[in-house]
């Protein structure tokens, strides 16, 4: 997708794809044949810039045809660089600025108590993404009004644009500073899907609050050449590293398949 | 005199009765953005969100997500610029129905000063696509606009003044209102001078007072900034020798802005002038000597009349 756009993010687009995986193919109720659904559980990615992440997760649950992921980011084509709610199916909230989603989320998870729904709220939030104010005022407010129908993911991958997230504006311990605005914290290893489904479950039977997820990940996860590399921020592969990729990628798809 | 904040809080009150979905949040200024009243009536529809609007905005937007209409309240200063990122994502570019509601607006505000005073709000939400931009002239007006955002779909943004005002319509004056129209309050033939907000009534004031003069003024009041009631404002150029808007806001980009801009495109050689507040930020003081200084009094309005004609 990021090839042929020749633009977007690959470093976090992968660090969170089994978190979105996990959610969308094995956790959430939803049904992309009727993705206005009122009690659906909605899921807002805060850091728009994984949209592709998001958009294959879509498509393949088939909220639209997966040949639309190859015209991201082109002109008169529906997949916008960053997740608009207002034409892509699926898509709960129009991000890309970050620190909004999370605030996004609580409205959800308001409307959710006040209706006396069941429906749950999840939110992935970047770790570079929580030097924004508003995800504070967020946090203390999720936890203020005990929405205990919100589970927030952290892609813990440790890198932001300007380095690592420890120099460019420390956010250590980010478990302390969750847990003192008020919320359930769980930390799992972001790229084992068990352990995701489990942390989920968790959070699901809380009471009284919001849950975080801390999920550790590695920026770039899965492509040797990109993983904790902070130059695949927002920077797509060049021809030579997409075959290299894709290479890669085909080596693991063979090894699963195998297993199997 | 009636003030247009209590003509707010009141209404949504009686709106929450009528509708379910109406949710209400503020950003701890209820007390003074009135909506307090539906806090009382109301207390599991509305949100108190402390001191952080950004997260107002943001969470107005999903809750609106959910089939809710909710009016965020905050003062002028606080429900714009400070948020502006937040109305541009979250209300605007998602179509987002939801309400921004803002008292405090202009330099009427008084005493807290320039930091309070917000003379850019209406420039700010009027460039944004899909917003709606309202800003009614009194306590009657304010209350059918309001009824009008809850059932209209879309965003929008309305601010009215801190003061009280005079009550300039009756009930069943306005019960054709429409969003996207202005209204002809008085008919004159030789100047229109199209007004908003708190400026309506100055201007009415300014009408009666050029009249002993021998002057005849059209006043408009152009509570709907956008979408501008175009034709109405081509109406007054052709029907009229000169325009003058005034606003209790910025000259720039504002009503008169708006109003320029449909003259310009349209070729009016009609002589045309903006009030407002010059390119500057204003100070403390009461509300009058602010106008007076800052040249928004009826003297002023009247003042410059004449000379458009002369």
């Amino acid at each position: 997708m990021l090839y042929r756009a020749k633009s977007g993010h690959p470093g976090g687009s992968l660090s969170a794809v089994e978190a979105i995986v996990a959610l969308y193919f094995h956790h959430m109720k939803h049904n992309p044949k009727n993705p206005k659904d009122p009690n659906r559980d909605r899921f807002v990615l805060s850091k728009g810039h994984a949209a592709p992440t998001l958009y294959a997760a879509l498509a393949e649950c088939g909220y639209f045809d997966v040949k639309e992921l190859l015209h991201l980011r082109q002109i008169n084509c529906m997949l916008q660089g960053h997740p608009v709610c207002t034409n892509i199916p699926g898509v709960e909230a129009s991000t890309g600025s970050l620190g909004h989603g999370l605030s996004f989320a609580n409205g959800i998870a308001l409307a959710g108590k006040l209706d006396k729904k069941d429906y749950r709220v999840y939110v992935m939030v970047g770790d570079g993404e929580t030097d924004e104010g508003q995800i504070w005022e967020a946090a203390a407010t999720a936890s203020h009004y005990k929405l205990e129908n919100l589970t927030a993911l952290i892609d813990r991958n440790f890198l932001q644009i300007d380095g690592n997230t420890e120099e460019v504006l420390r956010l250590e311990s980010v478990r302390d500073r969750w847990n003192s605005f008020g919320w359930y914290v769980l930390e799992v290893d972001g790229h084992d899907i068990e352990e995701i489904i489990d942390a989920l479950l968790t959070a699901s039977e809380q009471k009284n609050q919001p849950t975080m997820i801390i999920l550790n990940t590695v920026k770039g996860k899965g492509i040797s050449f990109m993983e904790n590399n902070i130059d695949f921020h927002g920077v797509p592969p060049n021809e030579m590293e997409y075959k290299l990729a894709m290479k890669e990628l085909d080596t693991v798809q063979k090894t699963l398949e195998a297993a199997l | 005199m009636a003030n247009p904040r209590d003509a707010y809080g009141e209404t949504l009150v009686e709106l929450g009765g009528k509708y379910r979905d109406i949710v209400v949040l503020d950003a701890d200024l209820s007390k003074s953005t009135k909506t307090i009243l539906f806090a009382q009536k109301y207390p599991e529809r509305f949100f108190e969100m402390g001191i952080a609007e950004a997260n107002m905005i943001s969470t107005a937007a999903g809750l609106a997500s959910c089939g809710k209409i909710p009016f965020a309240s905050s003062f002028a200063v606080f429900a714009t610029g400070r948020v502006y990122d937040q109305i541009r994502i979250d209300v605007a570019y998602s179509r987002a129905n939801v309400k921004i509601f803002a008292t405090h607006g202009g330099i009427s505000v008084g005493k807290d000063g320039a930091s309070h005073q917000m003379i850019e709000d209406l420039t700010l939400m009027r460039v944004l696509p899909n917003m709606t931009v309202l800003a009614p002239s009194d306590a009657t007006q304010t209350r059918r606009l309001v009824e009008l955002m809850a059932t209209t779909e879309g965003p929008m943004y309305a601010r009215i003044g801190r003061a009280n005002a005079s009550v300039l319509y009756k009930k069943e004056d306005l019960k054709d209102l429409k969003i996207g129209k202005g209204l002809v309050i008085k008919d004159g033939s030789d100047v229109s001078i199209i007004a908003c907000g708190t400026m309506v009534d100055q201007a009415v004031d300014a009408q009666e007072k050029l009249l002993k003069d021998g002057v005849s003024v059209r006043v408009v009041d152009m509570y709907t900034i956008k979408p501008l009631d175009e034709k109405l404002v081509i109406k007054c150029a052709r029907e009229t020798n000169a325009i003058l808007t005034v606003e209790e806001h910025s000259v720039i980009g504002g009503l008169g802005g708006a109003v320029s801009e449909v003259l310009a495109e349209n070729g009016s050689s009609t002589k045309f002038k903006r009030m407002g507040v010059q390119d500057t930020f204003c100070e403390s003081g009461e509300p009058e000597e602010l106008f007076e200084k800052y040249g928004l009094s009826t003297s002023h309005i009247v003042k410059t009349v004449k000379k458009l004609i002369k």
